[in-house]
């Protein structure tokens, strides 16, 4: 799998310099510039990631209606935002209900039989061992790591109190799975830090949770029963452990998982949740079209980068993709048979790379009309990680209170932004990449025209000029922003923390390896994954800050304490469109 | 007192070991609501408060009336109001200080609307809502201490903050409303059997186990997270309370009548008919669900802040037509943005007009409910901060006069905020912060 052989050094002292950096042959452990590590964190469990763990510790059968409450994106990821967000009544009710489906799918007559290892002595009355052995082999692996035995005796008593109350062995048992589900340590990943025996005066996290961060990192679910033991033996602490956890994971089909995760979270696809396209302006944009457009990329991120494994910038430039029978009208092909198909774009199409799929160019828009600024934005702010300003707050709109009624094209449009300069600071940003891609309407078919008028597709993204929407997809390709935000984002999606908080040299060491390895993304990973950065905690700061307003019921602390890194951004946009 | 000994989980746990059939109880008071129900017959109804939103306000010039008081006209816009006029204020001419911070757009307005202060800037959520305010004084009883519904079809449009970081998620769907207020778990409180579902209190039992693990879990996490857990810990007091209102008989409510089950889902787009259905459907879910004391707080937004509701065939959203649509000449105003207005506005009458058709005692629902509607912007266009406009609704339990228009000189529109507290029993001498602080409530609204 891997193309390089490297030979890893435990113990040795990291040289600190960025310099070191430089040094060709320098062995890996080396390499790696000293770095303070990232905080340990207290997470909510996403709900996928909660799914995902159903699905393998109980079977393809438990899949709950969840709809778990909304988190904040933060620097980029939702991710992070699990990080911050707080927990509401309502969210506790979502929680149980979801319980109480996992539990009742457990014990259904149908799946009991292969679900619980063990048969009651009769079904119609407490049996405490038969309860004791189900609780005891799943405890762990939603717990992710042992259950304390206190606690799973509590658990047992509860399901046998039940049970005779029931009087049903497996309503019992159900009562106590739900109980089982509703505890903070399989909803909340408390991450917890422990001294490093290696390097007096530094913390780590410890083995289990490193087990989570890694599988959470690499599959989107919680551990399986194998990490968890390398966890307890301790072998996950040591340089070889960790090495073949990591390569087993990186190896396991719940890689797809995880990867399909990770540039979900990247690309801002839960926005696809609420996406719909006017009808009468855009007739073939279903429902489905939305659901298959997300489909269509995350299959071509899976298939480029996990499965033929390359080079993560030509994303932007491949023409080989998967089509459906919902995406051909809008893509103006023929529709495949039933189903999926791999479909390769003919050389000469004005559709090449992610920016030309539906999935960019309908999310990137207005309902009823393309949007040239809010595609340079997302542009900028998803594969580059910059930010592009909101509009400034006093915002004088008299320069384009009374716009002409007979503007036809989104490029004069966006035009009288610049007349204004204000404006044209930050639409200067967005729109010469944004006009570009003007070529294909709000729900992502090609044009020629707008309004009968020419669609001019010129543009430049950071002085690099090009002609169409496959110029722009080059050019992208070959901005040095792209690859460095890749592991900026995957560096912060794997440790939870937000990616500005990161130490900045770790990062550069990261984007260095990543280049040296053909821009390989399961090889970004597994760097991420072995980094002295990933498992070394250091202590998060805490400021005091006010919230709003002054006036609290008198249930709630006065002011509270929120960690020292950037305040939830809005989950709804604010900008100005 | 005998009763004392006899506590309802005792009676409960000897009726659960028998069949669940038609119990006829004797009305011991261990079976009445925490607070001894003020819902039986004869005693004064709950008073319960509510929020209405809608983004982008309405178009001036053709929806202030020019006279204020009791007979005020009716411009055009406002037409929807006249049928419900009798019950309603129309607050006008309110603003929102900044007080030098940054007018950030679609957001300053309306937080300095439900919180009495101006936003640093757009990351900083707001803080404690109004509601949650007002809900934490009386919402502790009912089976919810909030319900928050939004028709934007969108789940991350919310109102209603517990905290910074805990935004109370919307009902966005009316069927999973539904299904969350009448589905399994409701007990309708005129059923004539009472059959406690015996699994709940095993199920109860289960939580203490738990709250201990979020104590254990407290002492390793910073103040911060303490805070999470904290919150993580009423979330399970919450749900226990709840398992204990089901295990309760509740007092009939002449009043409650649950509606027929839904079995389809509504279609989810931001298009203003849909949601106009979707507002529709679930403003007659949440006040059924009222009426059926249910929850005596409450949260609907037609539409967000920036609203970006569609009109079919029309290529612009609302928002992004306040920027674009040139103001015609002969009317004075954007044509295509008011139409968008004088669509939120028919539905906060549709609002309105849904809690006048449920008789409760000797009157409406709506004469106990009190109602505090507000948007965004005085005038989207150029994101104004003044002459923004509100509604109220409803007496208070006689607390409230209605009927009139009331001019507010410029005053604060936390004004508007401060009569709710101080109407709802929140005793507070002042609210708001800076020049958004009052202790002035609109006394031309007040009994």
């Amino acid at each position: 799998m891997r193309r390089r052989v490297r030979v890893f050094a435990v113990g040795v002292v990291a040289v600190a310099a960025i310099g070191a950096t430089a040094a060709v042959g320098v062995m890996n452990s080396n390499r790696e510039p000293e770095s303070k590590g990232t905080p340990a964190s207290l997470r909510l469990l996403t709900e996928q990631q909660y799914l995902n763990t159903m699905m393998y510790v109980f079977g393809p059968n438990v899949r709950p209606t969840a709809n778990f409450a909304a988190v904040p994106r933060v620097d980029g990821l939702l991710n992070s935002g699990t990080a911050l967000a707080g927990i509401t009544d309502t969210q506790l009710e979502i929680y149980q209900k979801t319980a109480g489906k996992v539990a009742a799918e457990i014990v259904r007559e149908e799946s009991r039989g292969y679900l619980v290892p063990c048969t009651p002595a009769a079904t119609d009355a407490a049996d405490p061992e038969c309860a004791r052995s189900f609780l005891a082999q799943v405890g762990p692996l939603l717990y992710r790591r042992p259950v304390p035995p206190e606690r799973l005796e509590a658990l047992v008593a509860g399901a046998n109190q039940a049970a005779d109350s029931l009087k049903d062995f497996y309503q019992g048992l159900s009562v106590a799975i739900e109980g089982l589900l509703l505890s903070p340590s399989v909803l909340l990943v408390a991450e917890h830090a422990e001294p490093d025996p290696d390097r007096p005066g530094e913390q780590r996290l410890d083995a289990y949770s490193l087990a989570t961060r890694l599988s959470l990192f690499l599959w989107n679910a919680a551990p399986d029963a194998e990490l968890l033991k390398a966890a307890g033996s301790g072998e996950l602490h040591t340089r070889k452990g960790l090495e073949r956890e990591v390569d087993r994971m990186l190896a396991s089909p719940r890689l797809e998982t995880g990867v399909r995760a990770l540039f979900d979270d990247m690309f801002a696809f839960e926005q696809f949740a609420t996406l719909a396209k006017d009808n009468l302006i855009y007739p073939i944009f279903s429902g489905e079209t939305a659901v298959d457009a997300r489909e269509q990329t995350l299959r071509t991120v899976v298939d480029h980068l996990v499965t033929r494994r390359q080079d993560y910038r030509d994303l932007f430039t491949s023409r080989q993709t998967f089509m459906s029978p919902s995406l051909a009208p809008i893509y103006q092909v023929p529709a495949p048979g039933p189903g999926w198909e791999p479909f390769e774009f003919p050389a000469g199409s004005p559709r090449a790379g992610l920016l030309t799929q539906i999935s960019f160019l309908a999310l990137h828009s207005h309902p009823g009309r393309s949007s040239a600024t809010m595609r340079g934005k997302a542009l900028r702010e998803v594969f580059l990680c910059q930010v592009v300003p909101k509009p400034p707050p006093n915002v004088d709109f008299s320069a384009i209170q009374n716009p002409d009624p007979n503007i036809k094209t989104a490029r004069e449009r966006v035009n009288f932004h610049l007349q204004d300069p204000g404006c044209a600071g930050c639409h200067r940003i967005t729109d010469p990449m944004g006009l570009t891609m003007e070529a294909f309407d709000g729900s992502g078919v090609f044009r020629h025209a707008e309004n009968d008028a020419p669609i001019d597709t010129s543009g430049n993204l950071d002085g690099v000029e090009f002609t169409d929407a496959a110029g722009l997809g080059e050019a992208l390709r070959d901005n040095a922003q792209l690859p460095w935000c890749m592991v900026r984002r995957a560096f912060a999606y794997g440790t939870g923390t937000p990616s500005d908080e990161n130490d900045r040299r770790v990062l550069e060491y990261l984007a260095d390896e990543f280049a040296e390895d053909g821009y390989v993304v399961p090889d970004l990973l597994r760097e991420i994954a072995l980094s002295r950065a990933f498992s070394k905690v250091h202590p998060r700061r805490e400021r005091v800050v006010h919230p709003l307003p002054d006036l609290k019921s008198a249930q709630r602390p006065s002011q509270l304490t929120a960690a020292a890194e950037p305040v939830a951004t809005a989950p709804q946009t604010l900008t100005s469109r | 007192m005998k009763a004392k000994k006899l506590s309802r989980r005792r009676m409960l746990r000897g009726m659960l070991g028998g069949a669940a059939v038609a119990v006829g109880l004797p009305l011991l008071d261990c079976f009445l609501n925490d607070n001894a129900t003020a819902l039986a017959d004869g005693r004064p109804m709950p008073v319960r408060f509510g929020t209405w939103f809608w983004g982008l306000g309405a178009t001036n010039n053709i929806f202030v009336p020019q006279s204020t008081g009791t007979s005020y006209d009716i411009p055009e816009q406002l037409a929807p109001v006249a049928r419900v006029r009798e019950h309603v204020n129309l607050i006008t001419n309110l603003t929102a200080f900044r007080d030098g911070e940054p007018n950030l757009c679609h957001y300053s307005g309306w937080v300095i609307g439900r919180t009495g202060a101006a936003p640093k800037s757009g990351g900083q959520r707001p803080g404690e809502t109004i509601d949650i305010t007002i809900a934490n004084q009386i919402g502790r009883t009912t089976r919810f201490r909030t319900l928050t519904a939004a028709a934007t079809g969108d789940f991350r449009n919310t109102v209603s903050y517990e905290t910074p970081n805990a935004p109370n998620p919307p009902e966005i769907s009316p069927m999973d409303f539904y299904a969350r207020l009448f589905g399994a778990d409701f007990q309708d409180p005129n059923s004539p059997e009472f059959k406690p579902n015996p699994r709940l209190m095993a199920r109860r039992s289960v939580l203490s186990g738990v709250m201990g693990e979020i104590k254990s879990l407290e002492k390793s996490v910073g103040a911060p997270d303490r805070e999470r857990l904290d919150q993580y810990f009423s979330g399970l007091r919450h749900l226990e309370h709840q398992f204990d209102q089901q295990l309760t008989r509740p007092e009939p409510i002449a009043a409650c009548h649950a509606p027929p089950k839904l079995t389809s889902e509504s279609a989810m787009g931001g298009e203003a008919d849909m949601v106009k259905v979707r507002h529709r459907m679930m403003t007659d879910l949440m006040v059924m669900a009222i009426a059926c004391d249910q929850t005596r707080v409450f949260n609907m937004s037609y539409s967000n802040a920036q609203a970006n509701t569609t009109r079919a065939g029309f290529d612009k959203p609302h928002h992004t037509t306040t920027h674009e649509e040139p103001i015609d000449g002969t009317l004075g105003y954007q044509p295509h943005c008011a139409w968008f207005a004088h669509r939120a506005i028919e539905e906060w009458a549709y609002f309105v007009e849904a809690f006048t058709k449920v008789r409760e005692g000797a009157g409406t629902l709506l004469d106990n409910v009190l109602i505090y509607a507000n948007t965004d912007h005085g005038d989207a266009r150029i994101h104004s901060l003044d002459k923004l406009v509100a509604f109220t609704a409803g007496r208070g339990g006689g607390r409230v006069k209605t009927g009139l228009h009331v001019n507010a000189q410029a005053t604060g529109v936390s004004r508007v905020g401060y009569t709710m507290l101080r109407t709802m029993g929140v005793d507070v001498p002042t609210w708001g912060s800076k020049s958004n602080m009052t202790s002035s409530p609109l006394s031309e609204i007040l009994v």
